[in-house]
């Protein structure tokens, strides 16, 4: 049994122009102690997907069809009441805004702190106190100081620090990290990478990375999975992508990388803009900007097939391209 | 002023080709910058007198020459931004020269300073807030046409477009909105803009860095087809080092409102002198999972530019500052051939100073 299996997740936003399948029959499943990396683009659902296993998304946004299996129990099943006892205890999330995500007006250490108390009971003295223990676990210097100060005082990497301290405060089985890095400086970034990745490791935990960063998703994934308007396209272990990507896709975001050793004269850029989802083309969603494109592409919707053992690919020319 | 090139309307204008291989003595800077500074009044309490300075900017020395692309890089509060808006004339430098073209243009009275804007322009990061969301794509492209007296009618029509057509927008896209547009094309229209006065340079800051992984790759290729064509300098201010090592020919790397090292692309990458540049360069994740490896991330923060730490302000994030670096600030000086760095130990050199 994996840690957290998603089957055909459906995800679809009513608005007044129609209904937008933001995450449209997405499967997956973590294994516990593995980092799970989701790749796309703005608005490929990854994020939706991330919302969707917590349960956070607002209106109009509707979950509609699918399963969140965790442990092996369907967690879209569970009335509102027991789905809080998981939500910021068995599984927890990381967002990519360190400063929105922390109320201006409480302190870091009572911040920290509410988790516990809410989840373990804990007093308010004994919560101060792990706090304290998890802010050092996490790298922040002077932490019996920090506890007592606001959000504000802190730079971005340090509020991401505690944010990670309040993820993993009740020693989640499941951590989502959303981005956690793109609003941070590279070295920074590779401190909390490193942090993220100590700490999983140390604890045991599943982790889904989301992410837009290959050069992340090469450092830190064991699997990955690659979105398109709404859909998986790829998945696969992560030398395996990298090695022999397999759909043009993915193809097409690795040559779209400049990289650091080596130099080209131009990049190998996808043409066109991701599709619209309210008025998405036929068959295949990618074929519009696809180079291997051909006639079928235009009707046939292309199923998630296995190419290589733990390597599926959703194209009809799967095999044939990569 | 009348200046045949620029009265010319027709796009592409063919200025001399061959400045991509510029012979560096015979050819003078498009800009020099000189002891470039700017510091910014902190108030302290609400009656004081103001007596604490940011030292966002805290001298910077450095030439760019026409045709070429100078990149700058460095993380957020090194300065980058606030240096690039002082040459764009959006900011005024608290000391310093910025001499473009063989003009110092801290001397030039207001409309003169208008006038040079014609040929140093700005493409700015969030193509979200930069463009006016009541004006449509041909207006807002036909804006500097008109502010500057440049075109009207039929003729300002032919420019529009030709413009358009120059950053791959249609004739199609004309009358639409900002709102209609994705993040990478609304780049392209703020690009379009930077170009309609047919600048010398464009200051390009953060240009990519809002856009998508695949949008990034054509918005970067579009700035280089640019360059060929209409004879551009850039500066290409940016935080991503992928992105400012694809585009630029010399790179020049901040930290804390100094430039700290500054080289062409293949010696700083392949031979880092300062070791700021070198934790730079080591933090990139790498997009190959076989190149992971156990890292040492460079440790602490940016310190605070109100006061910054004695001697190199990098000391007390340096794994090899001694004694002098807390007590003797470094200067930016030759360490190989067209590379300088400032610092008293500098990397990738064996003893007798020569690059290894």
């Amino acid at each position: 049994m994996s840690l957290l299996e998603v089957n055909e997740l459906k995800t679809y936003f009513k608005t007044a122009e129609g209904t937008v399948p933001s995450v449209n029959g997405v499967s997956f499943s973590v294994e516990a102690g593995e980092t799970l990396a989701i790749v796309g683009e703005s608005g490929c659902g990854k994020s939706v997907t991330s919302l969707s296993i917590m349960q956070l998304v607002s209106d109009p946004g509707e979950i509609v069809g699918g399963e969140v299996r965790f442990e092996g129990k369907d967690l879209l099943k569970l009335p509102k009441k027991e789905m809080r006892k998981y939500r910021g205890n068995e599984i927890s999330m990381i967002f990519q805004e360190p400063m929105s995500s922390l109320n201006p007006v409480f302190t870091i250490g009572n911040q920290v702190g509410e988790v516990l108390r809410r989840h373990k009971g804990l007093s308010r003295g004994e919560a101060k106190q792990q706090a304290i223990e998890m802010l050092k676990r996490v790298g922040i210097p002077r932490a019996e100081q920090i506890a007592n100060n606001f959000p504000h005082q802190l730079s971005g990497g340090m509020r991401q620090r505690v944010m990670i301290a309040i993820a993993l405060a009740c020693r989640p089985k499941l951590l989502i990290a959303d981005e956690p890095t793109t609003a941070l400086d590279v070295t920074i970034q590779a401190q909390i990478l490193d942090l993220i990745g100590k700490l999983s490791e140390e604890e045991n935990t599943g982790v889904i990375l989301i992410t837009h960063d290959l050069g992340v998703v090469a450092e830190m994934a064991d699997r990955v999975v690659v979105m398109y308007a709404g859909e998986v396209v790829e998945e696969a272990p992560v030398y395996e992508l990298f090695e022999r990507p397999g759909h043009p896709y993915t193809i097409g975001l690795m040559g779209s990388l400049p990289k650091m050793n080596e130099q080209r004269d131009r990049l190998d850029s996808i043409p066109g803009a991701v599709p619209n989802l309210l008025d998405m083309p036929p068959g295949c969603p990618f074929h519009p900007r696809c180079p291997f494109a051909i006639e079928a592409c235009t009707q046939t919707k292309p199923a998630l097939e296995e190419q290589q053992p733990g390597h599926y690919v959703r194209c009809l020319r799967a095999g044939e391209v990569g | 002023m009348s200046d045949p090139v620029r009265d010319e309307i027709s796009l592409p204008i063919e200025r001399n080709a061959e400045v991509a291989s510029v012979n560096r003595e015979e050819t003078a800077p498009l800009l020099q910058v000189r002891g470039l500074k700017k510091h910014f009044p902190v108030a302290k309490g609400w009656f004081s007198r103001k007596n604490e300075y940011v030292r966002a900017v805290d001298g910077l020395d450095f030439d760019v020459m026409p045709g070429e692309t100078l990149g700058i890089v460095g993380e957020s509060g090194c300065g980058k931004s606030t240096a690039g808006q002082m040459i764009v004339q959006l900011l005024e430098p608290t000391e310093g020269n910025i001499v473009f073209d063989g003009t110092d243009l801290a001397s030039l009275s207001g409309e003169q300073v208008r006038r040079a804007r014609r040929d140093l322009q700005l493409v700015f990061q969030d193509p979200y807030s930069s463009l006016n969301p009541r004006m449509t794509v041909y207006d807002l492209v036909a804006e500097p046409l008109i502010v500057h007296g440049l075109a009207s009618g039929k003729a300002l029509k032919t420019e529009v477009m030709s413009l358009l057509e120059a950053v791959g927008l249609g004739p199609q896209h004309a009358d639409r909105y900002p709102h209609e547009f994705s993040g990478g094309q609304r780049q392209r229209i703020g690009i379009a803009r930077a170009l309609a006065l047919k600048p010398k340079m464009i200051v390009c800051d953060e240009p990519v860095s809002a856009l998508d992984v695949s949008i990034q790759a054509q918005v970067l290729n579009l700035l280089k087809d640019l360059q060929e064509q209409f004879d551009l300098t850039y500066i290409f201010i940016a935080h991503g080092l992928p992105s400012v090592k694809h585009i630029s020919d010399r790179i020049a790397v901040m930290y804390l409102g100094k430039i700290v090292e500054i080289g062409t692309r293949e010696e700083l990458f392949a031979s880092p002198k300062h070791p700021y540049t070198e934790a730079l360069l080591d933090a990139v994740p790498v997009p190959d999972p076989r190149l992971r490896r156990k890292r040492e991330p460079l440790p602490g923060e940016l310190p605070s530019p109100v006061n910054p730490p004695s001697g190199c302000a990098f000391h007390p994030r340096c794994p090899y500052a001694q004694d002098i670096c807390r007590q003797q600030t470094p200067v930016l000086e030759p360490k190989a051939d067209g590379q300088s760095a400032a610092c008293h130990f500098p990397r990738n050199m064996d003893e007798a100073g020569v690059t290894i």
